[in-house]
């Protein structure tokens, strides 16, 4: 703050103060009874007239006691422009204060955690407890409090990993998030109605529900051209690129024919947020061991 | 003195009202017109495209604001769950900004990058189909209604006017951004950008 504006509020702040001050002095009556009620205003309305009394004694000198907190509060507090106050406080100082207590008292809870191997840590109960925590604060939104998933949202109980179930790769999930993105017709992006169709019908075939074997053969060659890239030719996926395993029962986003048709038209676009900016590492190794532990 | 010389003359009696209630004013509110600290925008920070902008529109007109805050106090228990506290220079693009002064959702400051784009729309479709808990209302209009893009350039204009540093090439293409956007595509983007500036909780 530039030092006109420090003087500027100084003097308008201290000067309100003793502004007050001397309102209350230079307008107070005489005290030296409580109980002189003679005196009127001096005017008459219809036969009404005012006391004029003095202030309260108590009244008076609580006023000027909020007087002498205001200029005790200044001096202790920044109120005066650059002035920083006697106990040099600032909103920022005090949060600070606040992270190092709470640091001092959960940090060593995380800490003992922190370095011990996630397959280890989740045979670890009060290690999981805490994960439970975590996951419920940072992970139920989207992936709910079961951590069973939802449409667009990854089920963690079960053995289908879109990039990996194990400990190195949840953990890498967790700090650096996941950009899921499937273009809209695969590599195919001439793909006519009929063809789509007929892929469809092919992935459906994996687990025996084509509505039409003579498309679904078709598909085949379909899949090939547009789908192989990424679900490879055994359309098993593959979770360097976070393609799902076509083959299992497991569906990100539905596994009816319309949905499926769905994602072969429009593609899906999808992102898992990273984590490492938000949790210390030491909580992330926790969450890491609870996710783990959640299918093992 | 007497309060009679105060009371029986009205012309000192306003200029004393004014002079007493103009004290907080004076204090308070006009030297941060004059802060650097309250004008100059922190490193990193970018006006609003146009998308967001009118993300940021239909954000002010469905009330997002009235039980959505969009401002981290600097207390532990708000930057464990929001994230760095906010600071005055995150705002200086915002006209008017939406700090908003009531929680009965949380905090937006930072939800920016916080859930997927696929969550927000999800969220903002049916919010109990993602948060069962939730007393949010869904807001289905948003993902069959277009974007209305002929006033974009103008606003735009009208916020180039107020120091906000676009373009004329910004304003020139704003129109064409955002026609045929569907309204959630806007609201999303706006949300998604909120508070990423200051990304780092610690």
């Amino acid at each position: 703050m530039s030092t006109f504006w420090s003087i500027w509020i100084s003097v308008i702040v201290l000067g309100t103060v003793f502004g007050c001050v001397w309102l209350l002095w230079a307008t107070r009556k005489s005290q030296t009874t409580d109980t002189e009620t003679d005196r009127t205003m001096g005017h008459s309305f219809d036969g009404i007239e005012e006391y004029d009394n003095p202030l309260p004694k108590w009244w008076f000198y609580l006023f000027m006691a909020t007087c002498v907190f205001a200029l005790g509060y200044l001096a202790l507090y920044p109120g005066l422009g650059n002035f920083k106050g006697l106990l040099g406080w600032t909103s920022q100082n005090q949060w600070e204060q606040e992270v190092q207590q709470a640091e001092a008292r959960y940090g060593e809870l995380y800490a003992q955690y922190g370095s011990t191997p996630v397959e280890e840590l989740a045979k670890i109960e009060d290690a999981l407890k805490m994960g439970q925590r975590l996951f419920a604060n940072n992970c139920a939104v989207c992936h709910g409090s079961a951590a069973r998933g939802a449409i667009g949202f990854p089920n963690l109980t079960d053995d289908a990993w879109l990039y990996g179930g194990t400990p190195q790769d949840i953990l890498h999930t967790l700090n650096n998030g996941r950009q899921g993105n499937m273009p809209a017709k695969g590599t195919m992006p001439g793909m006519t109605n009929e063809q789509v169709d007929q892929v469809v019908n092919y992935v459906l075939s994996f687990s025996g529900r084509a509505r039409d074997e003579a498309a679904a053969e078709a598909g085949k060659q379909v899949f090939a051209q547009a789908c192989v890239a990424c679900h490879g030719a055994d359309a098993k996926g593959n979770q360097a690129v976070g393609a799902p395993n076509l083959t299992d029962d497991a569906w990100l986003y539905g596994s009816t024919y319309d949905w499926i048709r769905e994602t072969v038209l429009h593609g899906r676009q999808n992102q898992m947020p990273a984590q490492s900016e938000r949790l210390s590492q030491d909580q992330i190794q926790i969450l890491a061991a609870y996710v783990y532990s959640l299918s093992n | 003195m007497k309060h009679e010389i105060v009371e029986k003359n009205l012309g000192l009696m306003i200029i004393l009202i004014i002079l007493t209630i103009s004290g907080g004013f004076l204090v308070e509110v006009l030297p941060l017109f004059f802060l650097k600290q309250t004008n100059e925008p922190i490193e990193g920070l970018e006006p609003y495209s146009a998308l967001e902008l009118e993300g940021r529109d239909i954000y002010i007109r469905e009330g997002c604001h009235v039980c959505h805050t969009q401002q981290i106090r600097p207390f532990r228990a708000e930057t464990e769950r929001y994230g760095h506290y906010s600071v005055a220079g995150e705002f200086v693009y915002d006209r008017p900004f939406l700090w908003g002064s009531k929680r009965t959702g949380p905090d937006l400051a930072r939800v920016g990058g916080r859930y997927s784009d696929a969550w927000q729309r999800q969220h903002l479709y049916d919010p109990r189909s993602v948060v069962p808990e939730s007393n949010m209302p869904a807001f289905p209009w948003l993902f069959e209604d277009r974007v209305d893009h002929t006033q974009t350039a103008a606003k735009l204009e009208t916020l180039q006017t107020l120091g906000v540093p676009y373009t004329d090439e910004q304003i020139a293409n704003a129109a064409e951004q955002v026609k045929g956007k569907f309204e959630i595509e806007a609201l999303v983007a706006y949300l998604q950008q909120l508070g990423t500036v200051i990304s780092e909780k610690r």
